[in-house]
C-alpha cells in the first residue's frame, strides 16, 4: 500500500508466563492508512500482543519496529509518545468530567501554568473532531452520554494525543448495531485520513466488512495473515478454532406444541416511573424457539425481569403452563418453572467469587437432596456440580474453582448448566452469547435447540440478529416497548431491522 | 464500584493452560488468599503496624524492643512457654493431676486478664463480620454490645427468684436478643428503605450512649438504690454471675465467658459454611444482583445478617456483665471502646473464624500488657501505653485497607525493572 513499507512491524515477539507461552514468535505488520484485524478467540494472545504494543509488557523475545526503526517501549507514556494510542474494551473515562476535560487529560492546555483553559481545550477537541467526523458536545459530562459517544470520546483522546496508529481492543463488543455501523464510519474515515488502525475481535463479520488484512491468532501462534477480500466467515472461522465451525445452526424444524408462556397485556414502568413496555402479548410454546428481536433498551430487560418475577406489572398477566404468575417471587417463578439466563452473566448470572459448586447450586441449595433442615449437603452438592461440569463440557476448572477464573464460554456453559438443570418449562435466554467465541457460540446454540427439542420452550431475546435468525422459529420485533411485527425465520436482516428502528412493513412497501 | 473492578479485572482471566494475565495472576492469588484465609497478608500487616509503633517509641526515646518485651510479659502469654512440674484440680472435684503449666503464676493471672479481655473482642469481631459477609459494614458494633450489657444489668439485677443456671442464661439470652434488636434496626431500614447500614448504625451508638447514660445516671431506671449519689447499677445477682474456673474468684478470675465466645466462633462459621442462611448471605454479599436472579430475597438476608450480627456484640456485653464487671457505671459507657477493638480484630482476621480468634488474641493481649497495672514505668510510661494499642489498632485498619500482600508485590516488580 505505501512504497516506505510498513510502518509498524512486530518481529518474533515471544512472551512467556509461568507455565504458558503466551504469544510464541508472533510476526505481525501494519502498513500505513490500512485497518488491520486481529481475530482470535479469548484466551489466543490477542491482548498480550497489543499490551506488549501498548508497553504493559515486555515481550521476551522480538523486537519492535517503527517506521523501519527498532523502538523500546517500557511503558505506556513511550507507547503515546510513538504515537500508538489504545482504546479499550473498558474505557477509561472520568465520569463526572466533561468530554473536553477526559480528552485533554494529562496534557491540558493552560492559563498562566495553572489554570485549565476550557476555551482552548473545547477550541481542540472541536477542531478534532470535525477534521475526522466524530461528532461529540465538548462540554457535555461523560456520565450523560451514551456509550457509541464514549466510545469516541477514547477515540479522541488517542488522536489529541497524536496518535498515528489506534488499536481497537473489541470496539464493537459494547455496542448496538447501529452504533456500530457509525463507528465503522468513523473508522473509514480515519484510514482515509492516513491513520493505520488495528481492529482486534471476534466477530467474523465485522472483521470481513472493515478489514483491509487479517491476521488470526490460536493458542500463542500467528496462524495467517490473510486479505479480506479473498476470505470467508467460513475460513476465518476455521483458522481461529482449528476445526471446522458450524457457522449456522443445524436444526430440524420445529413441532410446536400447547403454549407454555402467555403474556397477556403487558404493561411495565420501570425504575424512573417510565412507562416501557406497552401492552405486549406474546406466547411460547412447548417444542418452540420464539426470538425476541430489537435494539438494546426498548423493554426487552423489563419485560424479561416481569416474566422471571423480579419486577411487578402495571398491569397484564403472565401465565406458565395455566397458572397465573403475574404477581410471584423470583423464587416462586423459578420453582414454577422458569428458567432464566440472565443478559449479564458477570453482574446477575454468576456469584464470580463462588465457587462452581456453589454457583451450579444457587437454585437447589434451598432443597433436599442440596440441603436438609437448613444445612447444605457439601456432597450433594459437590456431586451435582461434577455431574454437570461434565455433562456441559466446562473447561479450565474443578467445582472448587471461583467462577471469576473461568474464561467467558464456560462460565456461560456454567449458567446454562444451571437452568437446564432445574428442569424448566419455559426457559428465557437474554443475550446468551454475548462477548463469546466462535466456539462457545456454537455450543451455547446446540444446547438451546436441544432444549427445543425436548419440548421446552425457549424465549430468546437478542442484539444480534444472525443469532434470532439461526436460532428461532418465530421472530417477533419489539420497538420503544411494544411488539411492531412477526417474521418468519426465513426474514432478512434487512427486513428485521427496518422493523426494530421503528418501520412497518405494510408502510414501507 | 470495588464489584466492577473485580469484573472488569476477570474479563479476560483464561482457563487453565491459557496465558495468563496480571489478572489472573491477580485472581491466583486471591484464590489462595481466599482458600488459606490470608494468612500472610495479617502477619505483614501485623509486623508492619508493630515496626511503625515501635519508630513512635523511639522517637519519645525508649528502647522499643525493651518496652515489646515489658508488655509480652504483661500479657501473660509467655505462660504457655514455661513448662514444669505441676497439679491443677480437675473441674467440680478435688482431685489434683500433674500438669506441664503453672497455673497459679504471676503469667497465669496475666494470661486470665488478657483472655477476659479477648472474649468480648470475639464477640464485636463477629458482629463486623457476620454482616460483613452479606456486603454490610456493620459499625455499629458498639451500641449493640452496650444495649446487650444494659440488658444483662437489667435481667441480672432483677428476676433475683430465679435458679442460678436459668438466672445467667436468662442475661445471656436477652443481651444478646436486645444486640440483635437493635442492629436488626439498621437492617429493616437497609432492606426497605436502602438507608446506608454505616451511617444508621453510628447513628445507633450514639442512640446507645446516651439512652446508658439515662439508664445509669442519677435516678435513672437501672442507678442502684443504696447509694442516690453514685451513678452505677446494683450489683447482679450471685446466680447471674457466670462461673469463675480458673484463678481467684473475688478478684476477676477467668469466668466460662470465654468458651461460650469460643463457642460462638464455631457457631460463626457454621452459618456462613454449613447452612442455607449462610449461603444466602455470602451469596448477596458478594453479589446482590445475581442473589436476586436466583430467587434469594435480598432484603431479608440483610435483615437477618444485621440481627444475627448484633447478637454476637449482645452476647459480647452480657458476657462482660455476667464474667466480670457484675455492675454498670454512667461513666464507663462513653469510655468503652470494644466495639471498635473488635471492628479491627475483624478486618484483621479477615472474617474467618480463626483469623477473628488469633487478631482478637492479639488485641486482647495488647491492651493488657499496655494497662498501667502491667508496665513497668522505668521502661515506658504506662499513661501512654495505652496510646501504643490504639496507634497498632489505628495501623492495623490502615494497612489492612491497603492490602499488604499486593503493595509488597508491587513493589518488588517496581525494583526488578
Amino acid at each position: 500500500m505505501s512504497a516506505q513499507g510498513p510502518i509498524l512491524e512486530l518481529r518474533g515477539i515471544t512472551k512467556r508466563f509461568p507455565g504458558v507461552l503466551a504469544n510464541d514468535a508472533i510476526d505481525f505488520d501494519l502498513e500505513a492508512g490500512e485497518v488491520h484485524a486481529l481475530l482470535g478467540e479469548n484466551g489466543a494472545g490477542k491482548s498480550t500482543l497489543m499490551n506488549i504494543l501498548y508497553g504493559l509488557y515486555t515481550p521476551d523475545e522480538g523486537e519492535i519496529l517503527l517506521r523501519g526503526q527498532r523502538i523500546e517501549l517500557g511503558s505506556t507514556k513511550a507507547a503515546i509518545e510513538h504515537g500508538i494510542g489504545m482504546v479499550h474494551q473498558h474505557f477509561m473515562l472520568i465520569p463526572v468530567m466533561t468530554v473536553a476535560e477526559n480528552i485533554v487529560l494529562a496534557s491540558e492546555p493552560r492559563h498562566a501554568g495553572v489554570l485549565l483553559d476550557y476555551g482552548a481545550a473545547a477550541g481542540r477537541v472541536n477542531e478534532l473532531s470535525e477534521r475526522y467526523g466524530l461528532a461529540v458536545d465538548p462540554s457535555a459530562r461523560i456520565d450523560r452520554i451514551t456509550v457509541g459517544q464514549q466510545q469516541r470520546v477514547e477515540i479522541l483522546k488517542a488522536l489529541y494525543r497524536g496518535a498515528e496508529i489506534l488499536v481497537l481492543d473489541e470496539p464493537t463488543a459494547v455496542l448496538t448495531p447501529q452504533e456500530a455501523q457509525e463507528l465503522f464510519e468513523i473508522i473509514r474515515s480515519l484510514e482515509s485520513q492516513g491513520k493505520s488502525i488495528i481492529f482486534i475481535s471476534h466477530k467474523l463479520n465485522e472483521v470481513l466488512e472493515i478489514a483491509n488484512r487479517v491476521s488470526t491468532l490460536r493458542r500463542g501462534k500467528l496462524v495467517d495473515t490473510v486479505s479480506a477480500a479473498g476470505a470467508t466467515e467460513e475460513s476465518l472461522a476455521r483458522m481461529m478454532v482449528g476445526r471446522e465451525v458450524l457457522l449456522r445452526v443445524d436444526k430440524e424444524p420445529s413441532h410446536p406444541g400447547e403454549p407454555l408462556l402467555s403474556v397477556e397485556n403487558l404493561v411495565v414502568i420501570d425504575d424512573r416511573g417510565l412507562e416501557v413496555v406497552h401492552d405486549v402479548s406474546l406466547e411460547v410454546r412447548a417444542g418452540e424457539i420464539l426470538g425476541l428481536a430489537g435494539v438494546d433498551g426498548n423493554g426487552q430487560s423489563e419485560l424479561i425481569d416481569v416474566i422471571a418475577g423480579l419486577r411487578h406489572a402495571e398491569s397484564g398477566r403472565v401465565i406458565l403452563d395455566g397458572e397465573d404468575i403475574s404477581h410471584e417471587t423470583a423464587r416462586n417463578a423459578l420453582d414454577r418453572g422458569i428458567g432464566h439466563i440472565p443478559e449479564d452473566r458477570h453482574r446477575r448470572g454468576l456469584v464470580l467469587p463462588f465457587t462452581l459448586t456453589e454457583n451450579l447450586a444457587l437454585h437447589a441449595y434451598r432443597s433436599a437432596p442440596d440441603s436438609r433442615r437448613g444445612f447444605l449437603q457439601l456432597r450433594r452438592m459437590l456431586e451435582r456440580a461434577r455431574r454437570l461440569l461434565k455433562e456441559f463440557d466446562v473447561r479450565g476448572g474443578t467445582p472448587s474453582t471461583p467462577a471469576a477464573a473461568l474464561s467467558g464460554g464456560n462460565q456461560q456453559k456454567v449458567v446454562l448448566a444451571r437452568e437446564i438443570d432445574a428442569d424448566p418449562k419455559v426457559l428465557i435466554a437474554a443475550q446468551p452469547t454475548r462477548g463469546l467465541d466462535v466456539g462457545a457460540i456454537e455450543f451455547v446454540h446446540r444446547r438451546l435447540v436441544e432444549q427445543r427439542d425436548a419440548g421446552r420452550a425457549v424465549f430468546l431475546v437478542s442484539l444480534e440478529l444472525e443469532e434470532i435468525l439461526s436460532l428461532s422459529d418465530r421472530i417477533l420485533v419489539i420497538y420503544e416497548g411494544r411488539i411492531v411485527d412477526e417474521f418468519p425465520p426465513t426474514a432478512t436482516e434487512e427486513e428485521l431491522g427496518f422493523a426494530m428502528t421503528g418501520g412497518r412493513r405494510d408502510r414501507a412497501a | 464500584m470495588a464489584d466492577e473492578l473485580l469484573e472488569e479485572e476477570f474479563e479476560e482471566a483464561p482457563a487453565g493452560g491459557e496465558p495468563p494475565s496480571p489478572q489472573q495472576h491477580f485472581a491466583s492469588t486471591w484464590g489462595f488468599l481466599g482458600k488459606f484465609g490470608g494468612v500472610v497478608g495479617p502477619i505483614i500487616t501485623t509486623v508492619f503496624a508493630f515496626l511503625m509503633a515501635g519508630v513512635a517509641v523511639a522517637v519519645i526515646g525508649k528502647n522499643p524492643i525493651k518496652v515489646y518485651r515489658a508488655i509480652y510479659d504483661g500479657t501473660g502469654l509467655n505462660f504457655f512457654f514455661h513448662f514444669g512440674s505441676y497439679s491443677i484440680r480437675l473441674p467440680f472435684s478435688t482431685e489434683h493431676v500433674w500438669f506441664w503449666w503453672d497455673t497459679s503464676s504471676p503469667a497465669a493471672a496475666n494470661l486470665q486478664q488478657t483472655l477476659l479481655i479477648t472474649t468480648p473482642i470475639i464477640c464485636c469481631a463477629l458482629a463486623l463480620s457476620f454482616a460483613f459477609r452479606c456486603g454490610l459494614f456493620n459499625i455499629g458494633g458498639q451500641g449493640q454490645y452496650l444495649v446487650g450489657s444494659y440488658f444483662a444489668v437489667w435481667v441480672g439485677t432483677s428476676f433475683v427468684h430465679l435458679s442460678p443456671f436459668m438466672h445467667v442464661v436468662f442475661c445471656l439470652v436477652a443481651g444478646a436478643l436486645a444486640g440483635a434488636l437493635y442492629a436488626g434496626i439498621a437492617g429493616i431500614l437497609k432492606a426497605t428503605v436502602g438507608a446506608h447500614e454505616v451511617i444508621t448504625t453510628i447513628m445507633l451508638n450514639w442512640i446507645a450512649i446516651w439512652v446508658g447514660e439515662w439508664l445509669f445516671g442519677q435516678q435513672g431506671p437501672l442507678q442502684n438504690t443504696s447509694q442516690p449519689s453514685i451513678p452505677i447499677s446494683n450489683d447482679i445477682a450471685t446466680g447471674a454471675k457466670l462461673p469463675i474456673f480458673w484463678g481467684p474468684k473475688l478478684l476477676q478470675g477467668l469466668s466460662i465467658g470465654i468458651f461460650i465466645a469460643l463457642g460462638a466462633l464455631v457457631v460463626y462459621w457454621l452459618i456462613i459454611n454449613r447452612t442455607t442462611l449462610g449461603f444466602e448471605v455470602r451469596a448477596v454479599g458478594f453479589n446482590p444482583d445475581a442473589a436476586r436472579y436466583s430467587g434469594i430475597s435480598v432484603a431479608r438476608s440483610y435483615f437477618l445478617a444485621m440481627a444475627i450480627a448484633g447478637m454476637f456484640a449482645g452476647l459480647g456485653g452480657a458476657l462482660d456483665i455476667t464474667g466480670w464487671e457484675y455492675r454498670l457505671g454512667q461513666l464507663d459507657i462513653p469510655a468503652s471502646t470494644i466495639g471498635f477493638i473488635g471492628l479491627a480484630a475483624a478486618l484483621l482476621g479477615r472474617n474467618t473464624a480463626i483469623g477473628i480468634l488469633a487478631a482478637s488474641l492479639l488485641f486482647g493481649a495488647l491492651i493488657n500488657g499496655t494497662s498501667g497495672r502491667q508496665l513497668d514505668p522505668t521502661v515506658f510510661r504506662p499513661d501512654l501505653a495505652g496510646n501504643l494499642t490504639i496507634i497498632i489498632q489505628g495501623l492495623v485498619i490502615l494497612f489492612v485497607g491497603l492490602d499488604m500482600t499486593r503493595l509488597l508485590a508491587g513493589a518488588r516488580r517496581k525494583l526488578r525493572t
